[in-house]
């Protein structure tokens, strides 16, 4: 009798169990076994390809080969290493990054090795690959920039996501898309479109066994590639005014004035974006960051210069506009400027002066003096306030990150900055752009830009077209549903390339066409760019400019010859043309260049006469300095 | 004439077989074939290796329901010195396998004197008590005590803890069923309890680990932890009505570990859910029922004393592995008696189940 008892509370017991776990709990278990079934493997879209306003192609993808190891698979991985480096070069470097991998890895990833592995010894690891459980080769899409350093500094580059990217990504939401990206734009282009430029990431489940191989997959979304970029800049045009700067470092942005495209954009000397995207190597970093050069500083978006004379044209349309010059009137230049009732000499470049100056010669021989005294009659508030309109002092909005705002300065913010009161002495300096006021090349090509535009600004933009990827070309797995388009959309409607929208700045065409005309002049006999201007076929109008890198004392003469060659004074040049029609406005800077009208001139020549004749002109002569100039 | 003789060599034949009891142990083995196929994932050689396991175990049983009584009788000293023996033996020079030590080499065949001695302990139980039946005293419960732990004690050494469990869960049914009184049962327990920790202190770390595993077995998930956690899971993710045959997915994708042996019953939960398992838990209750009918119906002492225990390590083997599949007992090793895969416990099982057929058989011919 205990023994039925016994079985039947027993089987009662069993019984309880079974239904707590296969009623009561059944939901749980279940979700615990598909969980432990179905794993989501990413299909990462191919990244959209960006191409130049011609089509030519400057950033691309190549599917190459890639070494990978499953490490699930795999019992003793530095064995497995050492061998297979026996087949194919393993560097140090490798290891090291696939050791970084495989920390961060997720449960049943293949990790790359070895990249872009050259035919021969995809060829000697297939003939040999029986011995080697878990490892296989595999094809992978690699991103290229075909110009190297021509197109580094708006480009940029792709890199390899890391933890600072992944919490960025996390707080944004955008983290799923990412699920089996490697690779996020870092910066240039490539980061500022990344989300055009990704593509939607598309989910296959799959069936996996305990050890995680795939048995089956049971459904699947393809992914959408990401969208083309088509931009505004003619990489041509990009290499000529490459070449043209020579041996000198420096920048130019080209605009077009009519709508903001930026068709050039120079930062020199620069790097070779392809070496960032698997983890730049040591040595080719401490060379590149170690630089006197500064490879890696983007002169044109993030160099703050003076601007020397090239203000002095915004200048006269600021002493015109607000009622202090006309173009009759006319000083006498003695060489210098001073405050009334003070001693201090504000020179003009030109020792004994330019004598009897009105506002046309003022710009065209780029007299000092005339501004000084226009700088203190309109005072520091009302430079700023004209100047403002042009954009001085504002970033730009141009579609790349990083860009700076220069500096316009005003009473208000030395009150601000320095806890200190204006001078008018201050002022004088403003006058001539030397002083506290700095530019972007960026900035101050935008504002030449919206001088040849009669006042009507644009933003400048580098993105001309969005180009959504047909699916078909893209899908790889048929029959899937289309996905939704709306990155694309949200793309398509990218504030960046929008234009500006600021009203025209309120400008008499008399004074506009004075201020040209002055322009024009430079470039002729008698201006200050007449070198760089003989024989134009077309009109050129220009402002040549000089910035100074070390003060020169009162009363010393600044002598290019004596002055180490990373202190001379940096050259600039602004320009558009033609003078009647702007089709393109520009602004050199050449860093240590000298005087304006000798470096930076020529090289804006060069630019607009292919620009605008198509003519590609033979390699500048590599000017050799006579002493202490570095051998760069 | 031939038909007469094949007619009474048939009946011959048959004549200790018990049909209903062979009819619920053929459904379960049945079972058996149908889950191993499905939990080996479609492995003929599997399917057939068990059916050659039910081949061999259905000759020992047809062997042991046709031993007379009196043979098992004169046969039971013998066999259970040969068992200590042999296990003696083991401990001495047995053979080391995944760090156990249960086979001895007799030169021709490797066998596992523990499983004989699955049979051989309450065999020698029940004879000592047949043989003092007339003069039952408590020296006589000590000294069968001393017969059941002699061996356990060595095959707790080996180690193996599940059959350990199972031979001294039988012996406990005979002394039980000898009438051991309560007090002294109880007595029994407490002093059991008392020496938990001498015990503890003979078990392998293993064992002790999957006892404390039973506790709490989400620490070690992916370690000790792990067949339980996958056990209960397949369970669990059964339902009501399983998952349908073959489409185990806990079991096809690899997640149980020893599918077609002490973890079968998961794959069995899995795909054929709560309907399945109550289905299993009637047949198994059917045949222990008919056990205790069996044994309820025994001429003699000795008989009610096997058929008993018998009957309820029958019962012992199922619920333990149950228990331990469904995360309610540690994992000790016990097969799913007649379902899981394994030539030994199915014949062991079939001899159990062969002397209760000649326990019923042999009186009903005694007494016509």
């Amino acid at each position: 009798m205990f023994g039925v008892g016994l079985v039947l509370v027993m089987f009662a017991l069993l019984l309880i169990r079974f239904v707590y776990l296969q009623i009561v709990k059944h939901s749980h278990y279940e979700t615990l076994a598909e969980n432990n079934r179905i794993s989501i493997v990413p299909i990462v879209p191919s990244r959209g390809v960006i191409v130049d306003r011609n089509g030519e192609i400057l950033a691309r993808n190549y599917s190459g080969y890639t070494l990978e190891i499953t490490p699930s698979k795999v019992a003793d991985i530095e064995t497995l290493i050492g061998e297979l480096s026996l087949l194919v070069d393993i560097t140090a470097k490798d290891r090291k990054r696939f050791k970084k991998l495989l920390a961060e890895s997720r449960n049943f990833e293949s990790l790359p090795i070895r990249n872009r592995l050259s035919d021969e010894e995809v060829a000697r690891f297939a003939a040999q690959r029986y011995r080697f459980k878990g490892v296989d080769i595999k094809a992978r899409l690699f991103r290229e920039y075909p110009h190297r350093e021509l197109t580094s500094h708006f480009i940029g580059y792709i890199g390899r996501i890391n933890e600072q990217d992944m919490s960025l990504l996390e707080a944004s939401e955008d983290a799923p898309n990412y699920l089996g990206s490697d690779y996020i734009g870092k910066i240039g282009i490539e980061q500022s479109y990344e989300k055009t430029l990704h593509g939607t990431t598309g989910i296959q489940r799959v069936e996996v066994d305990s050890a995680g191989r795939e048995v089956r997959t049971i459904s699947s979304t393809a992914p959408v590639s990401g969208n083309g970029l088509t931009l505004t800049l003619d990489v041509k045009l990009q290499a000529v005014a490459e070449q043209a700067f020579g041996p000198y470092r420096g920048a130019m942005v080209a605009i077009d004035p009519s709508n903001g495209e930026i068709l050039a954009f120079v930062s020199k000397p620069g790097y070779d974006p392809n070496l960032f995207i698997d983890g730049i190597d040591e040595q080719s970093w401490d060379e590149l960051s170690n630089s006197p050069d500064v490879p890696l500083n983007n002169r044109a978006l993030r160099g703050q210069y003076p601007p020397g004379s090239t203000i002095k044209p915004f200048m006269a349309l600021a002493g015109l506009a607000l009622g202090k010059r006309n173009a009759s009137y006319t000083i006498s230049d003695p060489g210098y400027f001073s405050l009334p009732n003070t001693s201090h000499r504000y020179r003009d470049w030109k020792l004994d002066g330019h004598g009897s100056v009105d506002l046309f010669k003022s710009v065209v021989v780029s007299c000092d003096t005339y501004y000084y005294g226009l700088a203190n009659e309109l005072g520091i508030d009302n430079i700023y306030n004209f100047m403002s309109q042009f954009g001085f002092g504002k970033k730009t909005g141009i579609d790349l990150e990083g860009e700076v705002s220069g500096l316009m300065p005003s009473s208000e913010w030395k009150q601000r900055r320095h806890k200190q009161i204006w001078y008018p002495g201050d002022t004088i300096s403003v006058g001539i752009g030397q002083g506290y006021n700095l530019v972007t090349p960026l900035q101050l090509a935008a504002a030449t830009a919206t001088l040849a535009n009669d006042g009507t600004a644009h933003r400048p933009h580098l993105v001309k077209k969005i180009q959504p990827v047909p699916n078909a070309l893209t899908n790889p797995l048929p029959d899937a549903p289309p996905a939704s388009n709306s990155t694309t959309d949200s793309a398509l409607n990218n504030p960046l390339t929008t234009p500006m929208g600021n009203p025209p700045i309120n400008l008499n065409p008399e004074h506009l066409g004075l201020v040209k005309r002055a322009m024009v002049a430079v470039t002729k006999p008698g201006g200050t760019a007449a070198g760089a201007g003989w024989g134009v076929p077309y009109v050129m109008a220009g402002k040549t400019g000089t910035a100074q890198v070390i003060n020169i004392k009162q009363g010393e003469k600044y002598d290019e010859k004596k002055v180490n060659e990373r202190h001379r004074d940096h050259a600039w040049f602004i320009a558009f043309a033609p003078a009647e029609q702007p089709k393109i406005a520009l602004a050199v800077l050449v860093e240590n260049g000298g005087h304006g009208s000798s470096t930076a001139a020529p090289i804006a020549r060069k630019v607009l006469d292919y620009f605008l004749l198509g003519k590609i002109p033979k390699p500048l002569p590599i000017i050799k300095e006579a002493d202490n100039a570095p051998g760069d | 004439m031939l038909q007469e003789i094949r007619h009474r060599l048939w009946q011959r034949l048959i004549v200790h077989i018990e049909p209903v009891l062979l009819s619920a142990l053929a459904l379960l083995m049945c079972i058996s074939l149908l889950v191993i196929y499905s939990a080996s994932g479609g492995n003929w050689n599997r399917v057939l290796g068990q059916g050659v396991n039910i081949l061999v175990a259905l000759m020992a049983l047809w062997f042991a329901a046709n031993l007379p009584l009196h043979y098992l009788m004169r046969i039971a000293v013998p066999i259970y010195i040969v068992g200590m023996l042999m296990l003696i033996g083991v401990a001495l020079f047995g053979e080391i396998n995944n760090g156990a030590r249960r086979w001895l080499n007799l030169g021709i065949i490797t066998i596992q004197p523990s499983e004989i001695m699955k049979i051989a302990v309450p065999l020698m139980m029940a004879w000592y008590f047949e043989k003092n039946e007339a003069t039952l005293k408590l020296r006589n419960y000590l000294v069968a005590t001393v017969l059941l732990l002699m061996p356990v004690l060595l095959i707790l050494r080996q180690p193996d803890l599940g059959t350990a469990i199972l031979i001294a869960a039988s012996g406990f049914f005979v002394l039980f069923l000898a009438g051991l009184s309560w007090r002294i049962i109880i007595a029994l327990a407490v002093a059991a309890l008392a020496s938990a920790p001498v015990l503890w202190s003979m078990l392998h770390d293993y064992q002790r680990q999957r006892i404390l595993m039973l506790f709490d077995p989400e620490q070690d998930a992916l370690g000790k932890g792990y067949h339980t956690i996958q056990a209960t899971i397949a369970v669990g993710s059964g339902g009501i009505l399983g998952k349908g045959y073959l489409n185990g997915t806990q079991s096809h994708l690899d997640f149980l570990p020893e599918r077609t042996t002490d973890f079968i019953f998961a794959v069995y939960s899995e795909e054929f859910g709560l309907l399945g398992n109550l289905i299993l838990l009637g047949l198994y209750l059917f045949v222990i029922a008919r056990g205790f009918m069996i044994t309820a119906n025994a001429s003699t002492y000795f008989t009610r004393l096997m058929a008993g225990s018998i009957t309820l390590t029958f019962f012992t083997y199922a619920f333990v592995n149950m228990g331990m599949v469904s995360g309610i007992l540690p994992v000790v090793g016990v097969p799913l008696p007649l379902v899981s895969y394994g030539g030994t416990s199915m014949v062991t099982l079939l001899l159990g189940f062969g002397i209760l057929m000649s326990i019923e058989t042999h009186k009903k011919l005694v007494q016509t």
